[in-house]
């Protein structure tokens, strides 16, 4: 076994030969950060005293969801052999909603730890990741982690994995990222067993950025890994997809505290510093470049992120709304793939539509925005981008049911995706009655081992951005994983349904929705509706409409008395009290026409139960 | 009657000295006293008022010994008065409620009341009051409370259908109440029912039973209230598990609508939403100083008390007050001084329950901004309304919370 290397070896005058480049790909819960956390303490770069569980999760939300947002990259000694490697951890996302930054993560690096849980075997996030990394074609080192579980099944998983990479059972290593054991031979198999970086060092520098992130203290703070050439202080850089150019303010590597370095050389990691505001300038997946002696290629594999899911948020107190545009603003800086434009709504009141990569993506949103900004937030429901026909041959694109046209429509597509779902078998049946109900098609269906299966479906987006994993969740028992990707669009015969109030339309409850499904929503939702909001001095119809024709319909009654019989005994006080917080109350009342809904009839007629029930999930 | 859950409010000092705000203008407000008598025979099962059966209590606190104890707060309540600068003013109106006042001897009543005049004086033609069950009175405990200076008596006789009091747990035969009504009558005193209507079971017809029954027995004055479940009950236990109905404001709304149109026709007009009398002069004078905001003491376990906008309240449970006036000290357990704007929404809260009505013109911006929507809906008279004064429709009367939280700023 190897101690901790005696001298690590210097920033920009390191030999690739001893450079080593790696990524953890794991599924959420499976350990990465613990291991993560493990490595950095045995290999010295972090202190015994310093240590803190998932250390290079700086996100509080990070921490506590136990995931990886943000990802980040350390560099770690490590002596075999007598000689001193360099090993640079990649840390990546897990999750679906972020593909495009795992894909440039997976990029930078040569080779990936398959690390799974011994208790739960792969999921299907991880193994749409493991695709990536094979496409990437990274050498893999299989690990089960948590053997230390009593109820870890490391025959069982090892079996799985290597039936799934091509090697033997054997091959895979057994680590406890939570007591230790063999993650000196697992440091010691990265170094064996993954190739060193290969670049041209004379050649023009270019290097890809893997992350990027805004520090307030420090502007925006990018991640690179250098293909070729190298970097230096003081240069000015410059950015092959927009041709801007910055001065280079920083250079340094994590280790993993930020320490500047003289450079980074051909396959070094680390990150640079410019003065930039705004994470838009310094785009994951952009190469960057030298402005004096430029690369005429870029690295290629740059996208633009585009947004899947939209939702419109509101503020729960109207005069919280400029505190919400400038929160909006601030994590934009760090978070390249959200867009927002501001909406308003009859019913909320002024607000954003937001558009984001996924679900995960909403929530977390939503949540940073919440606690780091004190905001009290509704969301409507989260909905697709539509692509409308008109008769009259006009495109346009509808991201909130609101805008959708009446009449006229010559066509709608819908955005679609492929889905893959990893379960046991015993439950084939319920998920594909799940998918069949969502207007899925099945594409496939492969035994991983003998009893857990992969199911691939194509489904329209707008069918699972919002309670589709809760549900799949429910009817696996907690098994069931699901990843998808985007798969083109398909023409769909959709409708867009209305609920009104006293005959009044409440934008924020209008759906899109096929058309045999119409009549479900409206039933569901009137039926909430009627339960969610009180009783007026008037009946209040509820209705539910596509156009002019009416498909739902419920109705509150009047309320018929409002008054407390009594005072006991002169305890006014006790009335004023009771007046006092029905008055305030009354505050937090959206008007609708002459309707008061209260705020908490939005919020739980547009939450789903599940999601309200479990808001850890995922 | 005082309820079991005291509010929240600043510590009141030992010595009872009020803030200054209390005395402010003070003599030209009217000066009435509570008396609260925290005994019953039995709990009932949807009370949760401050009281205690016989069994419940003993040492200073107990029936034999209570009478002295709230003595002893009637003179601490005129020392602190004094003290506090507030002037002499003879007594209003005077009230006796519970538990059951007439659990105790009809001379134990009379001794605090003469304590009480003693201290004050009382106003000529005075209207004292005392609450009643109608098992529990004589045709002699009546005519010594009369006697002893009492104009008025309450009978709780809640409905005049035995499984309606059997839901309420009330131990009187409904046969007693005329009898009791007679004796009151005979010996001189003023009458009231009071009337508790949407109690679990109670049908209409039963209702319609209870109130007619109560007209016959021609009182100069009716209160009904509507039944409320309050929490800790055992009423509310029994609904909880499903043994009982729960109550139903639908319910109550019709039955205050068929009691309001039967009391009219028996020749008794509303004057407060939950009470109505045979002519003015028999509306309840002590009542109407509540809702007018006027000053009263209420001595006893739990009694609520007000000054000129400081209210306060008594510690609970009668061993501790008894404890608290033993050794000389103030048996109040929390108070609270209320602002301006607390007392104008006060002020809208009460007086807007009145069959008198409410000035337009006192009314703020916000207040008279909300009448004309209040006559569209119907819930206040548009006569009045023309003439200056909101006064309530009979279905403003059932909304009457939304009326005051409309007129709130």
């Amino acid at each position: 076994m190897s101690p901790m290397a005696r001298t690590a070896p210097v920033p920009a005058a390191t030999d690739p030969a001893i450079i080593r480049n790696f990524c953890i790909i794991a599924h959420i819960d499976h350990g990465k950060s613990t291991l993560a956390d493990r490595m950095l303490q045995l290999t010295g770069v972090v202190q015994q005293r310093d240590m803190k569980a998932q250390y290079l999760d700086r996100m509080d939300i990070e921490r506590e969801r136990g995931i990886t947002i943000k990802s980040q990259a350390v560099r770690i000694p490590w002596e075999v052999d007598g000689t001193a490697y360099c090993l640079n951890m990649i840390d990546t996302p897990g999750h679906v909603d972020f593909t495009y930054e795992v894909s440039r993560s997976l990029a930078a690096c040569e080779g990936a730890i398959l690390l799974v849980d011994a208790a739960q075997g792969i999921e299907a996030q991880t193994l749409a990741n493991l695709y990536l990394a094979m496409e990437n074609n990274l050498t893999i080192i299989p690990v089960l982690n948590k053997i230390d579980l009593p109820s870890a099944q490391p025959e069982k998983y090892a079996a799985e994995l290597a039936n799934l990479i091509g090697g033997k059972p054997e091959d895979v290593l057994m680590v406890s990222g939570k007591t230790g054991v063999g993650v000196e031979a697992l440091l010691d198999q990265i170094v064996r067993e993954l190739p060193p970086p290969v670049g041209d060092p004379n050649a023009p520098a270019r290097a890809m950025i893997f992350d990027s992130v805004y520090d307030t203290y420090r502007g925006v703070v990018t991640y690179v890994r250098v293909i070729d050439g190298s970097l230096s202080p003081r240069e000015k850089i410059q950015m092959m997809s927009t041709r801007a150019t910055h001065e280079l303010l920083e250079i340094g590597v994590s280790s993993p505290e930020p320490t500047p370095s003289k450079g980074l050389g051909v396959g070094e990691v680390g990150y640079l510093i410019t003065g930039v505001k705004d994470v838009r300038q310094s785009k994951v997946g952009d190469t960057v470049t030298t402005f004096h002696k430029p690369a005429t290629e870029s690295l290629g594999g740059y996208q633009d992120a585009k947004p899947m899911v939209f939702s419109g948020l509101y503020p729960l107190d109207g005069a919280d709304y400029p505190v919400l545009r400038d929160a909006l603003e601030k994590l934009m800086l760090n978070d390249a793939a959200l867009v927002y434009e501001p909406e308003s709504s009859a019913a909320l009141g002024f607000g954003f539509r937001v558009g984001f990569l996924g679900l995960l993506h909403l929530e977390i949103t939503r949540e940073r925005l919440e606690r780091e900004h004190n905001l009290d937030l509704i969301s409507t429901a989260p909905n697709v981008e539509y692509e409308v026909t008109l008769e009259d041959k006009k495109i346009i694109h509808v991201t909130n049911p609101s805008e959708y046209p009446s009449g006229k429509i010559a066509e709608v597509r819908e955005p679609m995706v492929s889905a893959t779902i990893l379960a046991p078998s015993e439950f084939v049946g319920a998920i594909m009655e799940l998918c069949q109900s969502r207007r899925g098609i099945l594409g496939g269906m492969d035994y991983l081992s003998e009893d857990r299966v992969e199911i691939r479906y194509r489904l329209p987006l707008a069918e699972i951005v919002f309670d589709f994993f809760d549900i799949l969740k429910s009817k696996t028992r907690g098994y069931g994983s699901l990843d998808w990707k985007a798969d083109g669009d398909q023409v769909a015969d959709l409708v867009k349904v209305d609920i009104l109030l006293q005959g009044e339309q409440v934008d924020a409850f209008s759906a899109i929705t096929h058309r045999d499904k119409a009549y479900a929503y409206g039933v569901m939702m009137t039926g909430k509706l009627r339960n969610l909001i009180p009783r007026q001095q008037f009946e209040v119809p509820i209705q539910a409409a596509i156009g002019a024709r009416i498909i739902a319909r419920e109705s509150i009654r009047a309320i018929r008395k409002d008054v407390l019989a009594k005072c006991y005994g002169g305890d006014i006080s006790r009335k004023r009290k009771l007046l006092e917080k029905q008055k305030e109350g009354k505050k937090r009342m959206k008007m609708v026409g002459r309707v008061e809904v209260p705020q908490e009839a939005f919020i739980a007629a547009l939450t789903t139960d599940e999601s309200s029930k479990d808001k850890s999930k995922k | 009657m005082t309820p079991s859950v005291l509010p929240l409010g600043d510590p009141a000092p030992a010595d009872g000295i009020l803030p200054a705000q209390a005395a402010v203008g003070a003599a030209s407000r009217k000066f009435s006293l509570y008396a609260h008598i925290p005994f019953c025979a039995v709990r009932c099962g949807y009370c949760d008022f401050n009281t205690y059966t016989a069994t419940e209590l003993g040492g200073g606190a107990s029936q034999d010994a209570y009478a002295s104890t709230a003595v002893r707060e009637v003179e601490f309540a005129a020392r602190a008065m004094t003290a506090s600068g507030l002037p002499q003013r003879k007594l209003s109106t005077v009230f006796f409620g519970g538990g059951t006042p007439t659990l105790l001897p009809a001379g134990d009543l009379t001794r605090i009341l003469g304590a009480a005049v003693e201290q004050w004086g009382i106003e000529e033609g005075a209207e004292v009051t005392t609450e009643a069950n109608p098992d529990s009175v004589t045709l002699e405990s009546l005519q010594e409370l009369h006697d002893g200076g009492f104009t008025r008596v309450s009978f709780g006789m809640q409905s005049a259908v035995s499984h309606v009091l059997k839901v309420l747990d009330r131990t009187h035969k409904p046969e007693r109440v005329p009898q009791a009504v007679a004796w009151a009558r005979e010996v001189g005193l003023n009458v009231s029912v009071d009337l508790i209507y949407g109690t679990p079971g109670e049908s209409l017809a039963d209702w319609e039973t209870s109130v007619r029954t109560a007209l016959s027995y021609e009182p100069d004055h009716i209160s009904a209230y509507s039944l409320i479940v309050e929490e800790g009950t055992k009423l509310a236990a029994q609904i909880r598990r499903g043994q009982v109905p729960n109550i139903d404001d639908d319910d109550h709304a019709v039955k205050y609508e068929l009691a309001d149109a039967l009391f009219q026709a028996g020749g008794l007009s509303w004057y407060e939403v939950s009470n109505w009398s045979r002519t003015p002069a028999d509306a309840c004078q002590h009542n109407l100083a509540y809702w007018h905001g006027d000053d009263w003491w209420g001595i006893g376990p739990g009694a609520h008390s007000h000054m000129g906008g400081v209210r306060w309240w008594n510690v609970k449970h009668p061993t501790a007050y008894a404890n608290r006036l033993d050794k000389g000290e103030s048996p109040a357990a929390g108070r609270e001084t209320l602002d301006a704007d607390t007392r104008e929404l006060e002020r809208i809260m009460l007086v807007s329950r009145l069959s008198e009505g409410l000035s337009i013109d006192t009314l703020g911006p916000a207040g008279r901004h909300a009448v004309a929507g209040l006559i569209a809906e119907g819930l206040i008279e548009p006569l009045k309304a023309f003439a200056g004064t909101l006064v309530l429709t009979l279905k403003g009367r059932l909304l009457g919370d939304a009326v005051t939280r409309a007129l709130l700023p």
